[in-house]
């Protein structure tokens, strides 16, 4: 589904990827860790297609397109979708609007007609409840004035809405509290399916208690040094990131 | 022949039953525009705006209020009011309907309260905007014979919005009109009026409009002046207001039309608690140019004054804010705040905008400011990556600019009109009509 092979990122000409690789297959999930400054956020910004990255070197492909190749929009519209470590204030757009505007570019690229507003507004009353967001949200300009937790949620809103194929989560689980947290996982286990994937970004094992994970990496450097499953996760809780560093260097 | 003398020589056309004091005061106006002749450039209340195209422009007088209900239906809102159509400045008593008035509330057209009631109209009228305001006022002043005279006696609430549509026609011969609009709200009165400058796609038509507000102790006006009138016309106006203690004035200027618009808007704040809101919108796109004018005049300790002007300028453009707030000797512990933001869409588009404080007391809370500034690209990016293509995220955003004033009106059709209005009438890329909608359902459900 995500190929990611040999890619080099440089930002104000700072390498920051330095020969990366990922492989994602459909049904999956991915959980990527790794100490701060490593280039997880870079990898996903530079997947979602953000300005001011420099891809100097190797490839992404999405279900065998050529991902840079593709305009922001377009790559959402496929079905990839990036859920930030920090959302951005939107102020005066409605939640709604975001809403709408979004589905209907992707069931358009699809071939699809635009959704019928009974229909719309029966799906998002469902998933803000799965959210356990008052539908009052919708009618507030996206997470402006929302808690950290609020902003998160919201993510996972958009998602259960969209229904990526692929969902990058970027830290999704920072600035939870331990109800919230549960809320937002199964948000995210409710996207799992044999036909999607799902890439997780975190620091902490707690997430990946309540969404069990197919494989961990360890992204270092702009690396990924080490890939394993699950009980991956649990050895870095507990021994942190060092072993695994003298591990690739030796 | 000049162009002063040739707009006076349609004067000579009228009608000579005027009661005395009228043709007095038309004659006062006809001076004084003569004398002062058409504004230009090197005059610093006009230094951005050139009326050229107005003093070189040919304009008669419409000779007739003809008008069917559905071309009414296609331009003016569909709105629970007391409504008085004026087509081209005359009168269309079969399109209005004032017959459900609440006792204590009139609203007439002008020539009628010269007519039947002229010594009582006489007292106000021109009160507040004499011939020397602007060479503007001058010639509506020489010109005026219809218009609204809205009159509340003290403590009456109007249960429903008073709503003026001017109607500016697709006429073979372009005219002039020079409406004139008085309202005298009663102590502790309340109203909604609404001039709706609306057209057809055309018109080129010049409305030179004067509306003067008197407002006794207690009383809350809200004025909506909404300009949609077709691309090709020409459109002057000066609004001016006179409260008294404790009484509130809520200014809503909303300019979506028009090729040349200038608008003056005075309030005089004249005794302890009296209060005004100015909120404005300009929307300009192709040529447009819209020139606004504001001054407040805090003449009483206590008084208060709330300003924020929103200007979307797109195209070629050219945007015009020049905001006084003026606060007299003595006049202490007053409050007075003004903005101005301004969003450019494109290169070429021009906003020049001039935000003033002048104070001549100490204790005072004052603020004012003004941004320009082009769309957040973060939240493009934010909006792309959901995959709503670069021109609609950049309408969205837009939208929620307007937004940001549109909050403050509360009359929910006109928010909507104006919010569709911005949303659908931006570039076809920005088309986003239908969402706006979608929103308006998601709310009511
Ligand atoms: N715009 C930029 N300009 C300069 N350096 C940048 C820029 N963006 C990212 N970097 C640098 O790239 C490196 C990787 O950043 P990135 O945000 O990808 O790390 P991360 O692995 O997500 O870290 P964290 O766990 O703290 O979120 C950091 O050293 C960061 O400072
Ligand atoms: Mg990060």
């Amino acid at each position: 589904m995500l190929e990611v092979k040999d890619l080099h990122v440089t930002v104000e000409d700072k390498a920051i990827l330095k020969g990366l690789n990922l492989t994602v297959q459909p049904g999956e999930v991915h959980a990527i860790m790794g100490p701060n400054g490593a280039g997880k956020s870079t990898l996903s910004a530079v997947i979602a297609g953000k300005d001011g990255y420099e891809v100097t070197q190797g490839s992404i492909l999405f279900e065998g397109q050529d991902v840079l190749e593709m305009e922001i929009e377009e790559r959402a519209r496929a079905g990839l979708l990036l859920g930030f470590q920090y959302p951005i204030e939107i102020p005066g757009v409605k939640n709604i609007y975001l809403l709408k505007a979004a589905l209907n570019a992707a069931r358009e690229a699809r071939g699809e007609g635009e959704i019928p507003a009974p229909e719309f507004m029966k799906l998002v009353r469902e998933k803000s409840a799965e959210m356990q967001m008052d539908t009052s949200f919708l009618q507030r300009a996206v997470n402006e004035g929302f808690s950290g937790g609020e902003k998160k949620r919201n993510e996972i809103l958009q998602m259960l809405v969209l229904q990526p194929k692929l969902a990058m989560l970027d830290e999704i689980d920072s600035g939870l509290d331990i109800d919230a947290m549960k809320v937002v996982a199964k948000g995210v286990n409710s996207l799992r399916s044999a036909d999607r994937a799902i890439l997780l970004v975190t620091h902490y094992q707690r997430l990946l208690n309540h969404i069990e994970p197919d494989r961990v990496h360890v992204l270092v450097d702009g690396r990924i040094v080490k890939s394993g499953d699950k009980s991956l996760a649990l050895e870095l809780e507990s021994r942190g990131y060092d072993w695994v560093l003298e591990e690739s260097v030796a | 022949m000049n162009a002063p003398e040739r707009f006076l020589e349609r004067l000579n056309a009228r009608r000579e039953d005027d009661p005395s004091w009228v043709a007095a005061r038309r004659q006062a106006g006809a001076a004084r525009f003569a004398a002062v002749g058409f504004p230009t450039r090197r005059d610093e209340a006009w230094k951005y705006t050139d009326v050229r195209s107005i003093a070189d422009g040919d304009f008669a007088l419409a000779a007739d209020a003809e008008f069917s209900p559905e071309r009414l239906a296609a331009c003016a809102l569909e709105l629970d009011a007391h409504r008085l159509v004026l087509v081209d400045g005359r009168f269309n008593a079969e399109l209005s309907s004032l017959d459900a008035l609440p006792a204590g509330v009139s609203v007439t057209p002008l020539s009628q309260a010269l007519e039947s009631n002229h010594e009582q109209v006489g007292g106000s009228l021109g009160r507040l905007a004499g011939v020397d305001f602007s060479a503007f006022t001058a010639l509506n002043t020489a010109f005026a014979d219809e218009g609204a005279v809205v009159r509340l006696a003290p403590g009456t609430v109007v249960d429903k919005p008073i709503y003026v549509v001017l109607v500016s026609r697709a006429n073979a011969q372009a005219v002039m009109s020079h409406p004139r609009v008085l309202i005298e709200a009663g102590a502790r009165s309340e109203a909604t009026v609404i001039e709706h400058y609306a057209g057809e796609d055309g018109a080129a038509n010049f409305t030179n409009v004067v509306t003067e507000a008197l407002l006794e102790r207690g009383a809350i006006v809200n004025h909506y002046k909404l300009q949609e009138a077709a691309s090709g016309d020409l459109h002057v106006a000066s609004i001016h207001a006179d409260q008294g203690r404790d009484s509130r004035f809520n200014s809503f200027n909303l300019n979506l039309g028009g090729s040349l618009v200038r608008t003056d808007l005075v309030t005089d704040l004249n005794a302890e608690g009296a209060e005004a809101a100015y909120y404005g919108l300009f929307f300009l796109q192709g040529r447009q140019h819209v020139d606004n004018h504001t001054l407040v005049n805090h003449n009483a300790p206590r008084t208060f004054s709330n300003e924020s002007y929103k200007g979307i300028l797109d195209d070629r453009s050219h945007g015009v804010f020049n905001g006084k707030v003026y606060v007299k000797k003595d006049a202490q512990q007053i409050e007075a705040y003004q903005n101005n933001a301004n969003l450019l869409l494109s290169d070429r588009a021009e906003i020049d905008t001039k935000p003033e404080l002048v104070i001549y007391a100490d204790d005072v809370k004052c603020s004012h400011g003004a941004t320009t500034g082009q769309l957040d690209e973060d939240a493009v990016y934010a909006l792309r990556t959901r995959g709503i293509d670069a021109a609609m995220a950049r309408g969205l955003l837009t939208l929620a600019f307007a937004g940001e004033v549109m909050e403050q009106v509360k009359l929910s059709e006109i928010a909507e009109r104006v919010e569709r209005a911005v949303a659908g009438r931006l570039p076809e890329r920005f088309n986003l009509a239908d969402l706006v909608e979608t929103a308006e359902a998601v709310q009511e459900a």
